[in-house]
């Protein structure tokens, strides 16, 4: 197999792998917060709150990730004129679209994976038995305390394997992002399977090696984590 | 059912003073819900698209018989392959993990672990190229297909190997005092078994598999919903309302199947009377959805695709 197109400069594979881990990391940030927004309103005293969050994850959750992330460029962006990157006179264009569209893909990642961190964080919180709470009351401590020092601890340790889940389904599917020309790698081993078609099962063991690099680390570490971190019942 | 349950672990029942908190809660956050809605639809009007003639083309029967149901039978039609061939396949793979034999165990092992770490739009590219170089023709549906087979195939396997770990031990060791061989116990003991604990988890799979066809339309060219739509949209000039009817189909497909699995999962439940397993869904192995109270939610954790 021929794989001398790694040391061709005219691509730049750190680079598209370097953008999936960019797209990666802030959408995680993005989906961690707006998450647990969703979760602490899918468990709130407040019905509308529960209603709202509820009818959010039902419905995003459902719609495929390509028809959200293409909504934000051509909807988003083009039909509703939503800017995320200012365009400064006299630089070049492509940088505006370029930081544009990474926003957009960043934007349509968060929206969608939160649901997946809302249910993972929700399960969270309904594997601490009842008896548990009742038991907190029942020795005084208020609401807050029962949240912070008897819920909280036993649901976050239960919530971080399903997150570690979601957290490497989250960095395939940045490779959506390629939908709107976001360059990660996934665009460029698109570029790569024509420009150098002979060589196309060399391109697919690099990239798929480059998200099993990724991925694998992150089940393996965060899953040990998790092992140590259960709580035995 | 599940928010109550939180509700009674989170905090006592509202006296009038958390009542009235409550109360006032509600009314921000609805006063903050109406004044988003207002915003967004003001936006839309501002832009015009709220405009009668932008969505009166899904009164015509011709967007729906030219562009949508073709499109939305391309996705299930990709959909209903691959899931077919891909549970037999996830199924082999399952039980090949289980086996005794380090080399059929080792490759198996191996294989579903690949196909589980890399994006299916990659493996779709991959798979769609591959065809035409070996049959000559290209074939987008053959791409989609195979790419979804492998991927799924793969989580079905684990799928397949949680359901037989999670029987108790003894059904195995009962299987081997009375004499069956290796197969027929998984084929006559095991098998049966497991096939009931993890039907909700495999019928929540259907949904990964229908938003993952939309993939198709991306690099490879297969003509899915998503796609079909673009091109009536760019025909009509009404994107917005295009993209919101085709959200509102994957929506109502998706609804449909998650409500099917979690009657299915309560049958199920009920009518093998088992323990419950608990919740090692949550707190089980990381990306393995183990079956058990939280099978759906926990399928759909681990495939959020």
């Amino acid at each position: 197999m021929n794989f001398d197109f790694l040391s061709n400069p005219k691509y730049d594979i750190w680079g598209a792998f370097w953008v999936t881990v960019q797209l990666t990391f802030w959408a995680a940030i993005g989906s961690l917060i707006l998450g647990t927004v969703l979760a602490a309103m899918r468990v709130a005293p407040i019905a509308l709150m529960r209603t709202f969050s509820t009818g959010y994850v039902n419905i995003v959750r459902n719609i495929p990730l390509t028809l959200i992330i293409i909504m934000m460029s051509q909807v988003l962006y083009s039909q509703l004129g939503v800017k995320l990157a200012t365009r400064e006179a006299g630089v070049n264009p492509q940088a505006f679209l370029d930081t544009q569209n990474f926003r957009l893909a960043v934007l349509g990642l968060v929206l969608y994976t939160s649901t997946f961190v809302s249910e993972a964080i929700r399960s969270g919180i309904n594997t601490v038995p009842p008896g548990q709470a009742e038991a907190a009351r029942a020795i005084g401590l208020k609401f807050t305390q029962v949240l912070t020092i008897i819920v909280m601890p036993q649901a976050f340790r239960a919530v971080i394997a399903p997150l570690a889940s979601v957290l490497i389904a989250l960095t395939k599917n940045t490779t959506v992002a390629s939908a709107i020309g976001v360059a990660e790698a996934a665009l460029l081993m698109g570029e790569l399977m024509e420009n150098e078609s002979d060589k196309f099962t060399a391109v697919f063991l690099v990239t798929a090696l480059g998200f099993v690099v990724l991925t694998l680390p992150i089940g393996l570490i965060l899953g040990w984590v998790a092992r140590r971190a259960a709580v035995s019942r | 059912m599940t928010t109550k349950d939180a509700v009674t672990v989170l905090y006592d029942h509202p006296g009038p003073k958390a009542r009235r908190l409550n109360l006032v809660l509600t009314v921000i956050f609805g006063a903050l819900l109406m004044l988003a809605l207002w915003w967004v639809l003001s936006t839309l009007a501002d832009k015009g698209q709220l405009a009668a003639d932008k969505w009166k083309p899904f009164l015509q029967a011709g967007t729906w018989t030219t562009y949508l149901l073709p499109g939305l039978w391309a996705t299930v039609l990709a959909a209903a392959l691959s899931v077919v061939i891909a549970v037999p396949v996830g199924a082999a793979l399952g039980i090949a993990r289980l086996s005794d034999h380090a080399w059929l165990r080792r490759p198996a092992a191996a294989v579903v672990e690949f196909f589980r770490a890399i994006p299916v739009l990659i493996l779709m590219l991959f798979a769609f190229t591959l065809w035409f170089t070996v049959f000559s023709v290209s074939s987008p549906l053959a791409g989609v297909v195979i790419a979804l087979v492998l991927y799924n195939g793969s989580v079905i396997a684990e799928v397949v190997r949680a359901g037989i770990l999670s029987l108790p031990r003894g059904q195995s060791e009962a299987a081997a005092a009375i004499g069956l061989s290796k197969s027929q116990m998984m084929t006559s003991v095991l098998l049966p078994q497991a096939v009931t604990v993890m039907l909700p988890a495999l019928v929540s799979q259907l949904v990964v598999v229908l938003k993952d066809t939309a993939l198709g339309g991306l690099l490879i060219g297969y003509v899915e919903l998503r796609r079909a739509a673009s091109t009536a949209a760019s025909f009509y000039k009404n994107l917005l309302p295009t993209y919101v009817v085709v959200g509102v189909i994957y929506i109502l497909l998706n609804v449909a199947l998650t409500f099917a699995a979690s009657r299915l999962e309560r049958r199920l439940r009920n009518r093998a009377g088992r323990s419950d397993p608990g919740t090692a869904g949550a707190v089980g192995t990381g990306t393995t959805p183990l079956p058990g109270t939280s099978t759906v939610a926990a399928a759909n954790a681990a495939a959020a695709q």
